[in-house]
This record gives structure tokens, sequence and C-alpha cells, in this order.
């Protein structure tokens, strides 16, 4: 199945996160490989966004919006590394 | 790693499409005025949302293709033939309608107008968009690091952007350093008279024309998922540090 990449999660986290989250760094829970959101292997054809390690293929984010509401699955990602505005 | 903006809540704008412009056969360039547009970085996107009379809506991403310039923005899209939302992009809308979008998005394929480093961009077919957006955004920035361009297109046809970047091109072989240098790709048609035989890309390709693993350049990869695979294993099996290589993929479900 083809898959896209974590840069096109950035409107659907825009809606929930106030900072940018494709340039953070994320760490999967499964293997510990680390990297940029934005390098997530996307899988878009399914009821939300499949986001999965480019190293081990696990689940590392699935959000699904509806109705005007939000969930929004982490668990397979142990850290996030966000970079904190200027003067943050 | 760059400080990150803070966004706010991303909110959805309407745009009014002040041009249209043919870039090839299937690929147009939409001129919009977004008033409250906040600026952009080159290689972000947006998001593009139709909405039906009946409610339905539909949302897809496309890259920037301009540099920051007010409220003008550029968008190209290529239309797929049975995509939901670029036959309506490329075809039907006209100078004067209304477009619904949001952005700017994302802030990791992002180049920075202040960095020096060499850059290498790999763009395969309309992969070509957010990576002319850096070439432009260098050439407004008055940026003196050097770029090349590696295009991969099926036919001289399909290059978009053409005389834009012949142009660059022909600077940059004068030794003008606002030039960038540009090689082709041809997969399927090569141009009369072309000495290498059409096929994908292949390490020849990015050794002839990209730089070198000690150069260190930042790499910007953008195309549809297959070949942004074997561009960034080529590039990684010559020695450049992936972490280094950044990717863009877009893919069936993009249309």
């Amino acid at each position: 199945m083809d898959y896209l990449d974590g840069n096109v999660l950035g409107g659907a986290l825009g809606e929930v996160f106030a900072v940018d989250v494709t340039a953070a760094v994320g760490w999967c829970a499964s293997c510990g490989t680390s990297g940029a959101i934005g390098q997530a292997h996307v899988y878009t054809d399914a009821p939300g966004l499949v986001a999965r390690c480019p190293a081990c293929g696990e689940v590392l984010l699935r959000l699904v919006r509806d109705d005007g509401r939000a969930w929004l699955d982490l668990r397979g990602i142990s850290c996030l590394q966000l970079a904190l505005p200027a003067g943050g | 790693m760059a400080r990150a903006a803070v966004l706010g809540r991303l909110n959805w704008l309407i745009a009014t499409v002040s041009a249209v412009r043919d870039e090839t056969a299937t690929a147009r360039t939409i001129v919009l005025d977004v008033p409250g547009w906040p600026g952009h970085a080159a290689g972000q996107h947006v998001d593009v949302r139709l909405t039906a009379p009946d409610g339905y809506s539909a949302q897809r991403s496309y890259s920037i293709a301009s540099a920051p310039a007010g409220s003008r923005l550029e968008l190209t899209v290529q239309r797929l033939e049975d995509g939901e939302v670029s036959p309506y992009l490329a075809q039907i809308l006209e100078v004067g309608y209304p477009l619904e979008l949001r952005g700017p998005i994302g802030g990791w394929f992002v180049w920075d107008a202040a960095g020096l480093r060499p850059v290498l961009l790999v763009a395969g077919g309309s992969g070509i968009v957010p990576l002319m957006a850096m070439i432009r955004t260098r050439a407004a920035a008055g940026s003196q690091a050097p770029f090349r361009l590696v295009y991969s297109v099926r036919s001289p046809d399909t290059v978009i952007y053409s005389s834009e970047l012949h142009e660059r091109q022909a600077r940059a072989r004068a030794g003008d350093p606002d030039g960038v240098s540009v090689s082709y790709v041809y997969t399927r048609t090569a141009p009369p008279g072309s000495d290498v035989p059409p096929g994908r890309i292949g390490p020849d390709a990015l050794a002839v024309a990209g730089w070198l693993p000690g150069q260190a350049p930042a790499v910007f990869v953008c195309g549809p998922t297959g070949y942004v695979e074997a561009a960034a294993d080529i590039l990684t099996r010559a020695g450049h540090d992936p972490g280094r290589i950044k990717t863009e993929r877009f893919g069936p479900t993009g249309g």
C-alpha cells in the first residue's frame, strides 16, 4: 500500500497544537528510532490518519476527526521533542 | 533546529483567484490574493478545501510555488484524471473565483533563506513545486547559497516552469551567482539529440549533477513515493548523511 509522509499531518495537527509538530522529533516507542514527524510514513486511506515509524513500521500516531472532535492516539511515540517559540 | 513559530490555531482563509497560467498540458499555476496571509517559508504547503452545495467537502494539500510576497500566493496544480479536487483547480477555477485554504503548513520540509550551505534539489514530476519556491525564495532573498536541481520528467513537454528554469540555468552557465544549475532526467522520452537514453533516475544522474557528500549539501527530495524512496536510497548509498536529506512524498491519494 502506498503512503505519504508526516509533512501531510501539518494541517490536521495544526488544528490541535499551537506549534508545528511536523518539525518535532519523535522517539518510536517500539524500536527507539528517533526522527522528525515530517518523515514518518503516513497512510491516509483510513478513517483517520495513521503515521508509522519508517524504521520498524509500527504505528506512531493516529488522528481521527469527526463532527467537531478529534481523537489523537500517541501511544506509539515515547517522547516528543518540540522547539519552543523564541522567548518561551 | 530552527525555533518553531507560534501558529496559534490554523484558520481557514478565503482567497481570490487573481490569475491562472498554464504550465504544461496538465499543470496549471493559480495566482491567489489571500487577505491576512501571514507569509511563509519555502517548502511549506496549504490545505485547500472544496465544498459542494450539499455540504460534501474534499480537502487536499498543495505546495506553495511562490516566494513570500505579501498577500500574493501561487500554487501549481497537476491535474489527475480521476482526482476529486485537482480537475476543478486545474480546469474550472477562473479569475475572480474564491478558494478556501489554510496555511502555511509544515516546518520540516523547509529551506531557510539565511542558510549558506550548498543545496541539492531533487524533483520528480510535480514534486518540482516546493523546490521552485526554494529557488524563487533564494533569488528574492539575494542568497548566495549554491543551488543545483536534478529534475525527473516523463518527456520535455512535461517540464513545469520550463522557461524560468532555462533562464536560471543560462545565468548559472554564464557564471552569475544568481543562476541555478539544472539537469534533467527523462524517464520516457528524451529530447532529440540527447546522449542519455530515457530511464529512471540512477546514481550517475545524481553523482554528475549533484554535490559530493563531502560538500555536505542540504538535500530536498520531492516527488511520488516510489521516486522519493529511490532517490533517497541512491543518495544515502553514495555517502550523503541521511540526516541532511529531507523528503516530501505525494501519492495517488493527493488528487
